[in-house]
């Protein structure tokens, strides 16, 4: 009211702003996850099984599965990955855009599993970060819905950098 | 009906087989190298084993020659198996390649060679299958350390 315009706002205001919008830009993303399946193996059978009608992930928003990475915002990682599969899967990644969000989907993904040899790669989270762990050869639905809304606590929760003192 | 085939093989192979015996309804050969052409020519064109099911091997590591390589054939004509095994040893693990008769060989010599380091004499292409190119050893053989990796990708560092 008294600040002239070209003084910044005083910090506690635009601190109550930002958190504000954090938590509105959080509410938004959360319910609106676009996963990109990364399905290797048979942990397929069960990512087909959580997200179509009986368990139906569509419920929290994260049905609609994009089969670019240029075009998704959660990665899910199911199933078992090589070494040789390894620079697949980071060049997958490195093509998703900010933010993005990734879950290791079965015991494979997230540790190697019983897969402690010459070819698996003992969890993803060696060559890209992992938000989410869900372990279980195969996880049960139930987990798995209970992961992606563990990840939606977490979206609606962490800072969402686009909103900063440009806007 | 296999076991009259089995007959005529084992008596028409009697001269180069150094072990025949039928076990689980599979007749069992143990050639040596130099005879695994002939032997296979004779079973392909004479006794109509067509079918070429899969090339392996075993690593015996305290035995001289270390490596069994074993053949398992098919008569889609008899309904009978037959397997070949010969022995190679560790210095030169060299034998034929059995392209020639069966163009299917081509991919399974290739995976028996990056796993075992069998060389398959005129295969033109053993190029890695299932292990990628800079693999360096062979996982199958017993002298690998079983959780010894070769990573493509560097491994992130964690933060503690």
């Amino acid at each position: 009211m008294s600040t002239p315009a070209n003084r910044p706002a005083p910090s506690g205001a635009f601190e109550y702003l930002t958190t504000k919008k954090d938590e509105f830009v959080g509410w938004a993303r959360k319910f609106s996850l676009f996963p990109y399946p990364f399905v290797t193996a048979c942990c397929a059978m069960e990512f087909m099984s959580v997200s179509s009608t009986l368990y139906d992930t569509d419920r929290f928003g994260a049905a609609l599965p994009r089969f670019t990475p240029r075009q998704s915002d959660l990665l899910m990682v199911v199933g078992t990955v090589t070494h040789k599969q390894a620079p697949i899967l980071l060049k997958v990644y490195e093509q998703m855009c900010e933010p993005k969000w990734v879950i290791a989907f079965g015991v494979c993904a997230t540790s190697g599993g019983f897969y402690q040899n010459y070819a698996a790669l003992p969890g993803i989270d060696k060559i890209i970060p992992v938000d989410l762990y869900i372990p279980g050869c195969p996880p049960r639905p139930e987990m798995v819905i209970d992961g992606i809304m563990k990840l939606q606590d977490k979206i609606a929760a962490e800072r969402h950098p686009i909103i900063n003192e440009k806007f | 009906m296999s076991d009259a085939v089995f007959a005529q093989v084992g008596e028409h192979l009697a001269g180069v087989a150094r072990e025949a015996v039928v076990a689980h309804g599979t007749l069992a050969l143990r050639v040596e190298p130099e005879h695994l052409l002939e032997v296979v020519r004779a079973l392909k064109e004479q006794f109509g084993f067509d079918l070429f099911v899969d090339v392996t091997a075993v690593d015996w590591p305290e035995r001289e020659p270390r490596f069994d390589v074993v053949w398992h054939f098919y008569s889609t004509r008899h309904f009978a198996r037959v397997r070949v095994k010969t022995r190679v040893p560790f210095a030169d693990p060299t034998v034929d390649s059995l392209v020639p008769f069966y163009g299917s060989a081509a991919f399974m010599e290739r995976e028996c060679h990056e796993m075992y380091g069998i060389v398959f004499r005129g295969n033109a292409d053993l190029r890695p299958l299932l292990l990628y190119e800079g693999f360096e050893g062979h996982p199958l053989r017993k002298d690998y350390p079983k959780q010894k990796e070769q990573p493509l990708v560097p491994y992130r560092e964690v933060k503690p």
